[in-house]
């Protein structure tokens, strides 16, 4: 390595010898690294004893794009960002931009929302928990779990027209209605898909080779987590009972029966449970949002905001110059600030915009959780074998778009 | 879960002078305070009984250039026990470092980083201040509004040297910004004259 590797760590002998402790680059090419980690690990023996992310080889600029974008065109890079739960993403701009203007969607283009939201949080859990089991030699749930991941992505497609990034949601609802047999099909997906859980339950949870990974692994006191603004299924691990789905609901969560998963432990085993469990609650949410979805327009009907239908543009003088407004200079937003926050399958993902009553956002902070769990990755990891590194950075869910933004 | 005008309350009672400037905008309170007092004043919001900001959620910089201390440093913290969110805000500039909130929180150290890495805003106290998402040797402060969105070097393999090697950005096309901004709209003020006006009151 190059760089002076930790000077501070250094030790001097008793025949005056200087002695560095053993360094190893952990990433950023492994499997085990989720993506572009870069972490330098202080080793004593097989004893991790200082653990360094050096994050950022994924940073695109997100937020300085976003200031030179139209509130329209800031949208799509919110898909890019965490690109394991896109929608949920969608939805905090959404809410941010909705608050700004002091609009508010119509029932059914919140209904359509959440449960898209939902979905999207059992997609990222099947993966969260399946490359979990892969860090660990499991590889069985991954082989499932890819069927039900591409059924959900199915689902994108056909209502928004592409599989991962959906840029679907907008600020005043969400881009087109449902097309004619989804919600039979989401639900008959709904009926079948417990079973993958259970199968994944009955692989993992009472497996012995996973629970003596797991069980007492990475340990996070309730305080910890608290202090190093951890949020998310990792606050719950921790015995926290806090979710912004419950304690400051938005759009129709208010209206939804769900509990709240909260583990005891604190520990690798308990995020996994709280994660599992978290599918089953999304999947209450998904059977409750299609069986009380009411009819009704999806998108705010202010044409200041949002664009005409396309046959109305062809007929009426107004409709075409809101059109042509709309997608040249797009909409301005009254100068303000707010820090709009929702649950995202990671934890608190929000983002603190600035309007300054023009077309573009003056700033754009994303507040993603994942950068914050990083963080925790060496409190987490000290004392532990260098396997365990493995099962800790596993158990945080991390995905590097929406840390290095 | 604590209502704005309740809360607007306890954080005065709480913070007492230290409070600048204080604002309550679409449900949100956002508190202006001074530099040096920041990490006393976030300790106090931390230990304060009614309100127990037990988490510092984000950090965050914003730059606005006309200003005579050109950035803001807005701090969001959250108490689980009032379900209630606070915005801490301090003026900072390039030059003054701003008290390190590492000791109230642990969590703070990584968004330091960041702010000093994007905006260039010190923080005394902070022991580990290196660059985080930025390149390692990256030079300049990307989200200051004077840095241009193509930035200055770009990298690519050179494969008669076997490395990657930096150089000055080529733009093949000029960097468009495209002024959507509608000129009609800056004409509200029936007042205003504009070149030619004089020719229709010439006629009277």
């Amino acid at each position: 390595m190059s760089q002076a590797a930790f000077p501070e760590q250094e030790q001097t002998t008793e025949d005056g010898k200087k002695i560095l402790p053993f360094t190893i680059n952990f990433g950023p090419q492994h499997p085990a690294a989720h993506g572009v980690l870069r972490l330098i690990l202080e080793m004593d023996g097989e004893i991790v004893e200082r653990a360094d992310p050096h994050i950022g080889l994924l940073h695109r600029g997100t937020e300085k794009l976003i200031e030179y974008k139209t509130y329209t065109q800031a949208m799509p890079y919110f898909d890019r960002l965490d690109y394991v739960s896109p929608l949920c993403q969608e939805h905090a701009f959404a809410l941010a931009v909705e608050k700004l203007l002091g609009i508010t969607p119509p029932l059914r283009g919140q209904y359509i929302r959440v449960l898209f939201a939902e979905l999207t949080r059992i997609t990222n859990h099947i993966l969260a928990i399946t490359a979990f089991g892969i860090d660990l030699g499991a590889v069985t749930p991954a082989l499932w779990g890819y069927e039900d991941r591409e059924k959900i992505m199915e689902f994108y497609e056909r209502v928004s027209g592409a599989r991962m990034h959906a840029n679907y949601f907008r600020p005043g609802g969400v881009h087109q209605d449902m097309p004619d047999g989804l919600a039979e099909d989401i639900a008959a997906w709904a009926e079948r898909f417990s079973d993958y859980i259970d199968d994944v339950e009955e692989l993992l949870t009472g497996n012995r080779i996973f629970r003596q990974r797991t069980v007492d692994i990475g340990v996070v006191s309730k305080e910890q987590a608290l202090d190093w603004s951890f949020s998310g299924p990792m606050l719950r691990a921790s015995g926290v009972a806090w979710d912004l789905r419950k304690s400051q609901p938005y759009d129709v969560y208010n209206k939804m029966d769900f509990d709240i998963p909260v583990g005891k432990t604190g520990d690798c085993y308990a995020r996994y449970l709280v994660r599992m469990e978290e599918m089953r609650q999304s999947l209450r949410i998904v059977k409750q949002c299609l069986k009380e979805m009411p009819e009704g327009p999806v998108m705010t009907e202010d044409h200041k905001v949002s664009p005409p239908k396309r046959g109305d543009m062809k007929m009426s003088m107004e409709a075409l110059i809101h059109h042509f407004k709309l997608y040249t200079e797009g909409y301005h937003v009254p100068a303000g600030e707010t820090y709009t926050a929702v649950e995202t399958p990671k934890g608190e993902f929000a983002v603190y915009l600035v309007s300054d009553d023009t077309n573009k956002p003056y700033r754009c902070k994303i507040r993603a959780p994942a950068f914050a769990h990083l963080q925790g990755a060496d409190f987490m990891c000290r004392g532990h074998m260098l396997a365990d590194a493995v099962a800790i950075i596993g158990s945080m869910d991390i995905v590097f778009g929406e840390i290095d933004r | 879960m604590l209502s704005l005008e309740r809360l607007q309350s306890e954080v005065t009672r709480a913070l007492g002078s230290d409070v600048m400037h204080l604002s309550a905008d679409r449900g949100e309170l956002s508190v202006l305070v001074p530099r040096p007092r920041v990490a006393d004043v976030l300790r106090t919001l931390r230990d304060d009984p009614v309100l127990a900001m037990s988490q510092l959620v984000d950090i965050c910089g914003v730059d606005y250039p006309e200003r005579p201390e050109r950035f803001e440093i807005v701090y969001n913290l959250l108490s689980l026990r009032a379900n209630a969110r606070v915005r801490i805000k301090i003026h900072a500039d390039e030059i003054a470092p701003v008290p390190t909130a590492t000791g109230v929180y642990s969590g703070a150290g990584w968004y330091e980083r960041e702010v000093w890495d994007m905006f260039g805003v010190t923080f005394a106290g902070n022991a580990d201040l290196r660059r985080i998402l930025t390149d390692y040797g990256f030079e300049g402060h990307p989200l200051r509004k004077d840095f241009p969105l193509t930035g200055y070097t770009e990298v690519r393999y050179d494969p008669d040297q076997k490395r990657i090697v930096y150089e000055p950005v080529k733009l093949p096309q000029d960097f468009r910004s495209f002024d959507f901004l509608s000129p009609w709209e800056g004409m509200t003020d029936v007042n205003m004259r504009l070149p030619g006006d004089e020719k229709a009151e010439e006629k009277k």
